[in-house]
């Protein structure tokens, strides 16, 4: 269905992150296609959190480029936007492995909250806003708008004035997705959405994901639950030791020794082996 | 088994410290005898006493243990209150408005006293109650608010009105200045370095004697004026009881005042109502309980930040100025680090955020020892015990629930127990 090459949106090329002498990424390169479900996935600390901090800006890569190519064709060089600029300018939102909602704000609130750069320029900076003039409340009405529209497609509508905080779990996972489309990305990272979920609202989130990749976004995802990546993905990265060990289609990647060796701890003697059982 | 020996134990160890403490201080009495001074022991006193803490402890914790059991869910104390609040708001402002017209002009001057700690109070809401950065030197925009005012109007010849937003604005700058290296600091690294600020404003008050005639202070600031009307002992021409053909009477300046303040106040408190109705306030409370959270939303959190620090230091300096007209005037020594902790004592009582909260705690807060002043150095222990009792009954403050800025359907109000308290 999708053209056999989509065209990059994000080129990572030789990204290295340091902390001291540790190397928790070192010369990883992948490209994240448009319109795709990109996964990466890999072992406890193979640097999948730590990439994903960089491309979000809450990391300065020690060397490397991150490149994000618009519909429109420009380009944004993320390792040099200052952190807020990249959700806003760049359009590429996030969310948090231990979910981060405002939770003692309303579950509207939090979705208005991630459209403050649109309503804050309606208010005039504040000024207008207070003395009631200007487009405020045109800006509000849509700003409510969209977030019942996102309500609608997460089914918490009738949530809508509870504190975030109050909602059971994949609620708030849901909640916090459609926070971060609030602020009409072009590139989504999820940083394990189905952690802790149960099966049924795992598949309430692949479909919710699948949503989002077809009305035009695409997907960049963290996630240990292989059902959920074989599932979904289009295309998947695996990291090991910082290091990218494989790089294909769900079927490609399952079948990869090193990343079975990876997996279950083998040595490289092993690898032949498991080629064989394979094959 | 555990659970019912916990309370006892603790209890046991209560009752030991307080044997500790009462064996010498109650338990030893020096008597001035015949043949000089005497020790004389009262085992009975000190048994009695440390009997009381025994009980005392041991029912506080079943009384604890008895509550845990109750959902946490938000108290029902929190409802009614919020109930009652929709009435009690506009009940204050009613008794506000005709309390010139009920109380004698010392009371009146209390009352303008308390409504600039509420003006302080509501200035300070902002910048910790909404936005969760913990300020500990609020006192220096009050300051930079009366040296302005007092200083601009003694170079320029202008009067109270015409420099009261410049004032403000002094003060907000100085909000901005102070703002822009200190907000990279979080939570209690924030409250040293504003705290560290705060003297440091009140240390070059003192010192730069050519501009603020240092310990001395300035006197003579202008009175402020009712378009032009002054409030002065006589009735000559331009005076307010010359115009409106009065009985001069100093208690007219105090009235005036009261409702200068009382304007003053009610403007801060109406801005900010607005502001958390819309994006600024909004997000101001999403810092406060994430930062990390707003940075991913794309939101600049070092400005937005800032905005908060300036409209509070704006209010501050207005507080400021009027202070300084009020007193005709000022010197460092009222710009003490005591200012700024009564002022962050009242928006913490009152509950964070909450700006009938704020009310209420400045009236118990500046109020309640005034009042009680008969009762002399009794009134500072009551008052300790009161601050003790909140702790423990209510540690969130007066009103610690959190109403929502908008709703779709029925607002309802948010238990303290999910809104955070921001760490800077």
């Amino acid at each position: 269905m999708n053209p056999p090459a989509p065209a990059p949106l994000l080129e990572v090329v030789d990204l290295t992150m340091r902390f001291g002498g540790l190397k928790a990424i070192d010369q990883l390169s992948f490209v994240a296609r448009r319109g795709e479900i990109t996964a990466v996935i890999g072992p406890n600390g193979a640097g999948k959190t730590t990439a994903f901090n960089c491309i979000t800006g809450f990391y300065r890569p020690s060397s490397g480029a991150l490149r994000l190519t618009h519909a429109d064709g420009r380009i944004f060089q993320l390792e040099r936007l200052p952190g807020h600029r990249i959700a806003r300018r760049a359009g590429v939102a996030r969310t948090f492995q231990n979910i981060r909602l405002f939770a003692g704000m309303t579950v509207l609130e939090n979705l208005l909250v991630a459209q403050h750069a649109p309503l804050m320029a309606a208010t005039g900076f504040g000024v207008l806003g207070v003395l009631g003039l200007g487009g405020y409340a045109a800006a509000e009405r849509r700003a409510i708008a969209k977030a019942r529209a996102w309500l609608e497609r997460i089914d918490l509508m009738a949530r809508a004035d509870a504190p975030a905080g109050a909602l059971p779990y994949g609620a708030q996972r849901r909640l916090e997705i459609a926070r971060a489309m609030c602020t009409d990305p072009v590139l989504l990272c999820l940083d394990e959405p189905a952690a802790g979920l149960n099966p049924r609202e795992s598949e309430e989130l692949n479909t919710l994901l699948l949503r989002i990749r077809d009305d035009g976004c695409s997907l960049l995802l963290i996630e240990h639950d292989m059902g959920v990546v074989m599932r979904i993905s289009d295309h998947i990265i695996v990291l090991d030791h910082g290091r990218k060990i494989s790089d294909g289609t769900p079927a490609e990647v399952r079948a990869d020794p090193h990343v079975i060796a990876a997996y279950l701890g083998e040595g490289d003697e092993g690898i032949e082996q498991e080629t064989e059982s394979v094959a | 088994m555990t659970r019912a020996k916990a309370p006892l134990v603790d209890a046991f160890l209560s009752a030991l410290i307080a044997l500790g403490l009462f064996a010498p201080m109650v338990g030893l009495v020096t008597m001035v005898g015949p043949h000089g001074i005497t020790l004389t022991a009262r085992p009975r006193a000190v048994l009695a006493l440390v009997a009381a803490v025994f009980v005392g402890r041991l029912a506080l914790r079943l009384w604890q243990a008895q509550r845990r059991l109750v959902p946490a869910a938000p108290g029902r104390f929190a409802i009614t209150f919020l109930a009652a609040a929709r009435y009690i708001g506009p009940v204050l402002l009613a008794v506000a408005l005709v309390l010139p017209a009920l109380v004698g002009r010392a009371r009146l001057d209390l009352g303008v006293l308390v409504l600039t700690y509420v003006m302080l109070g509501w200035g300070l809401n902002i910048v910790v109650g909404l936005a969760g950065l913990l300020d500990l030197g609020y006192v220096a925009f009050y300051a930079v608010g009366a040296y302005s005012y007092a200083l601009i109007a003694e170079a320029s010849g202008l009067g109270f009105w015409s420099c009261l937003p410049v004032a403000g604005l002094l003060a907000a700058l100085w909000g901005v200045t102070l703002g822009f290296p200190v907000l990279r600091l979080r939570g209690d690294y924030l409250a040293i370095v504003t705290l560290a600020f705060g003297e440091i404003i009140r240390i070059v008050l003192l010192n730069w004697v050519s501009l603020t005639n240092g310990p001395n202070g300035i006197s003579g600031i202008p009175r402020p004026t009712l378009f032009g009307l002054r409030f002065t002992a006589g009735d000559g021409p331009g005076t307010f009881a010359g115009f409106f053909h009065l009985a001069p009477s100093p208690t007219q300046r105090v009235v005036f005042l009261y409702y200068v303040i009382l304007g003053l106040a009610l403007l801060t408190n109406w801005v900010t109502i607005r502001l958390r109705r819309q994006p600024l306030g909004r997000v101001w409370e999403a810092l406060r309980e994430d930062e990390i959270a707003c940075r991913s939303l794309g939101i600049n959190v070092t400005t937005t930040k800032l905005t908060a620090f300036a409209v509070g230091a704006f209010f501050g300096g207005i507080a400021g100025a009027f202070f300084a007209t009020r007193q005709g005037f000022i010197s460092p020594e009222s710009f003490t680090f005591m200012e700024s902790a009564t002022v962050l004592a009242i928006v913490v009582l009152g509950g964070m955020g909450s700006q009938l909260g704020v009310v209420l705690a400045a009236v118990v807060m500046i109020g309640g020892p005034e009042l009680f002043r008969p009762l002399a150095d009794d009134r500072m222990l009551i008052f300790g015990l009161a601050l003790v009792v909140m702790m423990v009954l209510r540690p969130r403050g007066l009103i610690s629930v959190r109403t929502p800025s908008i709703a779709l359907g029925k607002a309802t109000v948010i238990s303290a127990d999910f809104v955070t308290e921001g760490h800077g």
